[in-house]
């Protein structure tokens, strides 16, 4: 019943809350940056690489996209200690996981935001002396990336929404956290609603700015 | 790689009773595609009809389905179950409350569909808002030129168009619908990846077998989803419209 619930324990567990929470967004963060640059490399071997490696990486692509990133977080909490003997926590695991898995989806994005850029800009580019890499840098990437600015960033808020996954090797994120400090207080309802608010204010925010940002690069033509 | 490969673990009888692992991942397989079939229909009823809303001329629906959408949107579905899961009950009047957490048949699956459906309409009704809004303004025009309602407009002029649209975005609707599953095991639903952390716990490790199998059978269904969809936008084509091949 609502009159039972007690929000007063939500001022004790706010530190704890907030190393989760903290936690939560430097995994994005980080598996964002990562996942952007191997997606663009990966974006780039499949328009422009010989037929082995663009081929490679469709198959990493699909591959990525065909399995649930659930399962992948498994995989590579299992796998890696295996094939490295090396163990890391669930913290470092889940970071490799999500900057791998991402890279896949930000690919997808990028492949799409090059194709957008009319190939006579690339020829242009060659006709003015510069070499591929030179063009790709100057001239391509700064204008696809700036057109698919509101998918990256739908993209990075699905990620975020993605890191409460990490729930299932036990690496502590906001939804763990909450969960934790829930039990440990004994009031595991009111801190479910209370990561509930938490998650939704960020995700609500960033969907308002996904939007802003789509009116401010639409390019006026 | 220091690693002992054991197929035979799938034969295997299970410590609790004497079925085999192998019987395990059968059942798990049909939680799994019970859950995301039954979950996609609530998705695909509730999404189209507050998708509608949103394109609604009134705008108090119109703003009921934002919220909606905002709200089913903007948290991770593992939360999204765990509120119907634990918070939920605790919600309700105190009977009730009480039915739903010591008596309530399939508890832990009718949540899980719950949640999941709920969480996978609120993209259906974005998809669904997008393929209404994408036609061109004279067709709803058209259709009150010829006297129909509002109603009537919308369900024999706009969404049979708009359906068709959206095919391919709701393909990618449907097999993320069973990637999303998988949340389920965290309240104890014995499907696909509840039954491999059980099996890797019991073998003592056979990690990589008991992984490889669900993976496997999720990439199957996730395909499975596809090639229906893709029948689908077949069969709905209209001559004249740009269908994939």
């Amino acid at each position: 019943m609502l009159s039972t619930l007690d929000f007063s324990i939500i001022p004790l567990s706010l530190p704890f809350i907030l190393k989760g929470l903290l936690y939560s967004i430097e995994l994005t963060l980080i598996s964002m940056t990562g996942g952007i640059v191997i997606g663009t490399l990966l974006a780039l071997a499949r328009l422009s690489g010989g037929p082995v490696l663009a081929g490679a990486a469709k198959i990493y692509v699909d591959l990525m996209r065909s399995i649930p990133l659930l399962l992948m977080i498994l995989w590579f909490f299992f796998l890696i200690p295996l094939l490295t003997g090396f163990r890391m926590g669930q913290e470092n695991s889940a970071i490799i996981t999500f900057t791998i898995f991402q890279a896949a989806f930000y690919s997808e994005i990028m492949r799409a935001g090059i194709q957008s850029i009319p190939k006579g800009q690339v020829f242009a580019g060659y006709a003015i002396g510069m070499t591929y890499w030179q063009t790709m840098a100057n001239v391509v990437l700064p204008q696809a990336f700036r057109n698919m600015l509101p998918v990256l960033l739908t993209q990075t808020f699905i990620l975020f929404q993605d890191t409460s996954l990490v729930y299932a090797i036990g690496a502590t994120d906001l939804l763990k956290a909450a969960e934790n400090a829930g039990k440990n207080y004994n009031r595991p309802v009111e801190m479910y609603l209370f990561s509930a608010l938490i998650y939704f204010s960020i995700c609500f925010s960033l969907s308002m700015l996904v939007r802003h940002v789509q009116k401010r690069v639409a390019i006026q033509r | 790689m220091n690693y002992h490969w054991n197929w035979s673990i799938f034969f295997q009888t299970v410590p609790s009773g004497d079925e085999t692992y192998l019987a395990w991942i059968i059942h798990g397989l049909g939680w799994t595609v019970a859950i995301s079939l039954s979950a996609w229909v609530i998705a695909l009823v509730l999404g189209s009809l507050i998708g509608t809303l949103r394109t609604a001329p009134n705008r108090k629906l119109a703003l009921l389905g934002h919220a909606w959408v905002e709200f089913f949107r903007n948290v991770p579905i593992l939360l999204q179950l765990f509120l119907w899961f634990f918070v939920v009950p605790e919600l309700l009047p105190r009977d009730l409350s009480l039915w739903v957490k010591q008596e309530m048949p399939a508890k832990e699956f009718i949540t899980a569909v719950i949640a999941l459906g709920l969480f996978t309409s609120a993209r259906v009704a974005e998809q669904v808002r997008a393929g209404i809004q994408s036609l061109p303004r004279g067709q709803m025009n058209a259709g009150l030129a010829i006297g129909f309602t509002v109603p009537q407009t919308y369900r024999y002029v706009l969404l049979p168009m708009a359906f068709r649209i959206i095919i391919p975005p709701l393909t990618s609707e449907f097999m993320n619908a069973f990637k999303n599953s998988g949340v389920a095991y965290a309240v104890g639903v014995w499907e696909l990846i509840f039954v491999s952390r059980q099996m890797t716990e019991e073998t003592g490790g056979q990690v990589i077998e008991s992984l490889i199998v669900p993976t496997v059978l999720y990439i199957l269904c996730a395909y499975g989803a596809n090639r229906l969809m893709h029948v689908i936008e077949k069969r709905a084509h209209v001559p004249g419209f740009i269908v994939a091949k």
